[in-house]
């Protein structure tokens, strides 16, 4: 199963198993990791899943929808660069070893 | 031994238990549902899960270990029958509970058609829970014909469903267009047409008499005589707040149950919140059925139980997947008097709703960035100049309050 590293705002790390098929976010979800709020469940209507993701995977990622651009430039902070919307993100064996970082807070 | 328990184990009842435990409530904890299920998302009910798309783990809000490991009580398939504020007891199955304090997130019950116009026949359903979809799930089958009763968005996102199944659909409103309740002639008008055009019949101002058959629907009869075959029927009419409970204890009901801007009800021991409550708002009092405002209002409830005396602001948003559609709501559209429509770029729109010089709320259809430069401008207490919204060529963005992207 593909590792996921998903890092709290105050720098606390969490490395968890994801199955693949699942998205980012559900990860975040299912394994009880704080700092992905995710309130519609990942319809891509909230942007309270909101993270940076690793420089170094970003363009290992699939690129991003309009849709996800758009609610993207309304989150908090957002960084044209390294931001995504973990519920958009399908976890594959690809993405064995992604690290994401969550911002400060979501909205 | 007493301490808190929450009644319904839906999304305000998992956020309200999670949000204890997160601003440190350590006494004890119990949510009891009466759902064989722990809490789950209702929104896909009527969308990807309804399509066969999602996995029913995947709706689930927290881990299954997620209660057990934060020394939370979970009690699932149990139905709470009355609540003794006096003794500040409660009656569950063969047990009598004991509470300190009690929140109540009982959320709500759809109607249904009564029994004497067929209300009452197999093939006949409503859409709320896991057990309604997982019911009428093996009906959806291509080639069969679904009538649907009432053009709100639960009705309409499973005429979606249901089309791109290859089933043949009939959807009927009594009123003289669907979402009339909650939304313009303009949003309704956008998504008419995108029904028809997908080939659902759509028909508006059609009142329902009555549903034949012997065991099983076999056909509607409508008030104007015409009969509608169909193989099944889903009756998508609206909800009532779950109040029954609250009543039989005692607690004040107006619109459900009533509680103050903190989120107590008339008894001060006891809470509520989510789809079963109306709160104090503007001048009135208001009671949402939304996802957001179920996880808010518990969190804000969640902080009073302890003390934090919270005033409770909606801030309403709301969507709905229909097709490759995908409405996003922001505020309410309540008392407005002025509709402007806006035309975005590859057959986006949004519908910006005014009450005076005040921007109220902005339905937009597969427009993110129109939802959140409304939402924003809402929520700050300001407004925008109408023509500003029509012109195709202002950037939205410069519409917004200042400094998006650091709220
Ligand atoms: C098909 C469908 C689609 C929807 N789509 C959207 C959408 O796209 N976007 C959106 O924002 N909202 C949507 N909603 C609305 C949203 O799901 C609700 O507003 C939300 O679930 C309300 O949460 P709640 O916790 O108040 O109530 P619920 O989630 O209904 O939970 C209440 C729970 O309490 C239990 N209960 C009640 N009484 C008792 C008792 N006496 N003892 C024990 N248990 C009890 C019930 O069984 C239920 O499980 C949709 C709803 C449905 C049904
Ligand atoms: S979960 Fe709502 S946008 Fe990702």
């Amino acid at each position: 199963m593909p590792k996921i590293t998903y890092i709290e705002h105050g720098g606390k790390e969490h490395v968890v198993e994801v199955t693949a098929g699942l998205t980012v976010m559900e990860g975040a979800r299912d394994n009880g990791i704080p700092g992905i709020e995710a309130d519609c469940g990942g319809a891509c209507a909230c942007s309270t899943c909101h993270v940076y993701v690793d420089p170094a995977w970003m363009d290992l990622l699939p690129a991003k929808e309009p849709m996800e651009e758009d609610m993207l430039d309304f989150a908090y902070a957002p960084d044209p660069l390294r931001s995504r919307l973990t519920c958009q993100i399908k976890v594959t064996d690809a993405l064995d070893g992604l690290v994401v970082q969550m911002p400060e807070k979501q909205i | 031994m007493s301490g808190i328990v929450v009644i319904g184990a839906g999304q305000a009842g998992a956020s309200l238990v999670a949000r204890l435990r997160g601003v440190g409530y350590g006494g004890q904890l119990t949510l009891i549902g009466a759902e064989p299920v722990p809490p789950y998302q209702r929104p896909p009910l009527s969308k990807a899960y309804l399509k066969g798309d999602m996995d029913p783990e995947r709706l689930f809000v927290r881990p299954k270990n997620f209660y057990a490991d934060n020394g939370i009580d979970l009690r699932l398939g149990q139905w709470v029958s009355d609540i003794d504020p006096a003794a500040k007891t409660l009656k569950v199955g063969g047990d009598v509970l004991a509470y300190s304090q009690l929140a109540l997130t009982t959320g709500s019950i759809p109607r249904r058609l009564p029994a004497r116009i067929g209300g009452s026949l197999g093939g006949v359903y409503v859409m709320r829970g896991l057990a309604d979809i997982d019911a009428m799930a093996p009906e959806f089958v291509e080639g069969r014909r679904l009538l649907i009763v009432g053009g709100g968005y639960v009705g309409l996102e499973a005429a979606a469903v249901a089309t791109s199944l290859g089933l043949e659909v009939t959807l009927i409103e009594a009123a003289p267009r669907i979402l009339q309740r909650v939304a313009s002639a303009a949003t309704a008008d956008y998504f008419r047409k995108l029904h028809t055009d997908h080939g659902v019949r759509v028909l508006e101002s059609t009142k329902l008499d009555h549903l034949l058959g012997d065991d099983r629907v076999r056909a509607a009869v409508l008030a104007d005589g015409r009969e509608i075959a169909a193989d099944f029927v889903l009756v998508g009419v609206g909800v009532e707040p779950a109040t029954a409970l609250a009543e039989t204890a005692g607690l004040k009901v107006e619109n459900g149950i009533w509680t103050d801007a903190l989120g107590r009800t008339s008894d001060p021991s006891i809470w509520a919140a989510g789809d079963c409550a109306s709160f104090p708002h503007s001048s009135g009092r208001m009671r949402l059925e939304s996802v957001g405002h179920a996880i808010d209002h518990a969190e804000c409830v969640a902080q009073n139980m302890v003390g934090t005396g919270m005033t409770y602001v909606a801030k309403p948003w709301f969507w709905s997947d229909q097709y490759d559609t995908k409405l996003q709501i922001a505020g309410l559209n309540s008392g407005y008097d002025q509709v402007v429509e806006r035309l975005g770029q590859g057959g986006s729109a949004s519908v910006w709703y005014f009450g005076g010089k005040r921007l109220l709320a902005v339905d937009a259809m597969n427009d993110p960035r129109a939802y959140m430069v409304g939402k924003r401008i809402i929520e700050a207490g300001q407004t925008v100049q109408p023509n500003l919204v029509r012109d195709p060529t202002t950037d939205l963005r410069t519409l917004a309050p200042s400094a998006i992207g650091s709220s």
